[in-house]
């Protein structure tokens, strides 16, 4: 993409990887988020090296260090492009909630899955499969957390790439961002929110609007699911909703146990 | 201490005087809960009327304006192999705090304590509460306050002059000569006996609508006794670990400092952010051990430090029961039912 010269941190030639961008099953909206900042793109593509982005050039390389990869595994084709990236890259980036989770995609994964297929596509079906996330082929490195990712975040970590300083995600609840915001709780305005056990890092986005979190970012540490899903009941909110919420975006399916039917 | 009282409408005059020239802060209006009841925060505000002087308890404190949740301590700039650290104690234009119960007034005065009289003081913190002109309101008591229990249902100090409703007029309470000049150019009338009356009615009257309350006798050596009690297990059972509690307290100070790099490698911020210690990673040390990694030992290192830790260095508890944790926590843990299962060494009723 750009070829302008490598930058300096303080008298320090920053070192400017390669970066390629892949997506399978997915909007491709988080990769639109990187575009979506015009006015910090070009110091953007002066930490990194684009050298495969399909929203945003044409042509391109196989020879990258860095993968971002947005969307889900839902096809066998998939499974051996993932693995080539892998082969590739010495960092491998699971990006979005597609990747880290399954993400929106996942839901599929409730129904039987040839009822899916003939809802979806009728008499032409396709091939797909049970939605997986990345790491339950390859090993991922590194995850972006979001739907979509916030961009400012991956600004972060790309800076922090380039500088060499150690990458850290919020490890406590959206909470913690949404009080500081001076938000109402969305409770008080009886309306569910899984801000209490989602990890924070999107500045409370949703609470801010006034919309009740969906868990797009995935559990934060040491969360406390059956304390919510016990105050969301007292709040009147249904079995469903509640499931409805935890399973939109597949982050917490490992701790719905129990709770579903 | 001066008195005076004021006819009711003199107050508009008392607003309208301070906003012409500074910005002033004041309990407002936020909405309405799901009940209908209406909720209450603190905002700039320019219309005297907007001011809800019987407010009942804001939902997030007046810390945010002495303490911001976010605030820069210093900003680098770097060129080449130079860079130039520049630091900004955000002295800005004195404020007008136009309404301000007790509880928040002595939380203001307990992070002085911390903040101002320690040996390294906070000189953002101070430029702030140096800065502040402070209103004292007088208020009706909620279901979950317990400032009595703490002491703090009056304020002695830390405010300029405190307004109490003694029914057709407002008594005033006078503590600094900027409060008694600006009283100067609004009427004013020296109170008589049947003031002094009217004032000590209507304290005797608050004291008696107290609902909730916390029996501090001997706490300092009751929570050192029940320190490994079952009942610590039991709450951090119920805990979120979410931090709402410290976001809305008055007097949690704790923070984070991050370095923030610009994305052009030009800039550089030291950001502090408030933190809370029931965090999961609030007592994670270099190495990455954990301290506290279970919720109720967290949980009971937040109840040591306002109840116990704080006491003993200061005489005084840093929890001030204005009742807000109580109020905004989703799990239902409150201070007053926490310190009464620790006292009796069991969970109470419904629990």
């Amino acid at each position: 993409m750009s070829d302008s010269p490598a930058k300096a941190y303080l008298g320090v030639p920053v070192r400017r990887p390669r970066v390629a961008f892949f997506e399978l099953s997915s909007c491709e909206g988080c990769q639109l988020q990187i575009l979506n900042n015009e006015a910090s793109l070009l110091d953007f593509l002066s930490l990194v090296e684009v050298v495969r982005f399909r929203e945003g050039m044409s042509g391109g390389s196989d020879e990258y260090e860095i993968a971002f990869v947005e969307g889900s595994v839902t096809r066998d084709d998939e499974v051996g492009r993932l693995q080539k990236i892998r082969e590739t890259a010495k960092v491998l980036v699971a990006f979005g909630s597609c990747a880290c989770f399954g993400g929106v995609n996942q839901l599929k994964n409730r129904f039987c899955l040839d009822w899916v297929k003939k809802e979806v596509y009728g008499d032409h079906p396709v091939e797909t499969a049970e939605v997986r996330p990345l790491d339950a082929i390859v090993q991922v490195d590194l995850r972006i957390y979001g739907c979509p990712v916030k961009k400012e975040e991956v600004e972060k970590i790309v800076t922090h790439i380039a500088i060499g300083s150690d990458i850290t995600y919020p490890r406590y609840p959206v909470c913690m961002e949404c009080k500081a915001n001076g938000n109402v709780c969305l409770y008080d305005l009886g309306e569910p929110c899984l801000g209490p056990v989602t990890r924070a890092g999107c500045d409370s986005w949703c609470p801010n609007n006034r919309a009740g979190c969906w868990g797009c970012r995935g559990p934060s540490d040491d969360m406390n699911i059956l304390q919510l899903v016990d105050i969301m009941k007292r709040h009147g909110f249904s079995e469903e909703t509640i499931l409805d919420r935890l399973e939109c975006f597949g982050g917490f399916s490992g701790h719905l146990e129990g709770l579903k039917k | 201490m001066i008195f005076r009282v004021i006819e009711k409408a003199e107050l508009r005059s008392l607003f309208t005087m301070l906003s012409a020239a500074n910005r002033v802060i004041g309990p407002v209006g936020v909405g309405l809960d799901r009940s209908g009841r209406q909720l209450y925060g603190f905002e700039e505000v320019h219309d005297f009327d907007r001011v809800a002087l019987d407010y009942t308890m804001t939902s997030l404190s007046a810390k945010k304006y002495f303490l911001p949740y976010r605030e820069i301590m210093a900003t680098f700039t770097m060129d080449n192999k130079d860079w130039q650290k520049r630091i900004d104690y955000n002295i800005d234009a004195p404020f007008v705090f136009f309404g301000m119960h007790a509880c928040d007034i002595n939380a203001l005065n307990r992070l002085d304590k911390v903040l101002m009289g320690s040996v390294y003081p906070m000189p953002y913190y101070a430029a702030k509460r140096k800065n502040a002109f402070i209103i004292g309101i007088g208020c009706e008591p909620q279901p979950n306050c317990f400032c009595r229990s703490m002491g703090t249902d009056t304020a002695l100090h830390g405010f300029d002059m405190f307004i109490t409703d003694i029914g057709d007029r407002y008594f005033i309470e006078i503590q600094s000569d900027t409060a008694f000049n600006f009283l100067k150019k609004i009427r004013t009338g020296e109170p008589v006996e049947a003031d002094h009356l009217s004032f000590m009615k209507t304290g005797a009257g608050k004291n008696e609508k107290f609902a909730a309350s916390v029996d501090t006798t001997d706490l300092t050596k009751i929570l050192d006794m029940e320190f490994q009690s079952e009942v610590w297990k039991q709450w951090g059972d119920k805990c979120l670990g979410c931090g709402t509690c410290a976001n809305v307290c008055p007097t949690c100070y704790c923070y984070s400092v991050e370095e923030e790099v610009s994305i052009d490698l030009t800039a550089a911020a030291k950001v502090k952010k408030l933190y809370s210690c029931n965090l999961i990673d609030f007592a994670v040390v270099a190495g990455g051990h954990n301290f506290r990694p279970e919720r109720h030992s967290r949980l009971k290192y937040r109840y040591y430090h306002k109840h116990r830790g704080f006491v003993e260095a200061y005489e005084e508890s840093l929890c001030v029961g204005c009742g807000r944790c109580g109020e905004a926590c989703l799990a239902d843990i409150t201070v007053p039912e926490v310190i009464a299962s620790v006292r009796e060494g069991r969970k109470t009723d419904g629990q």
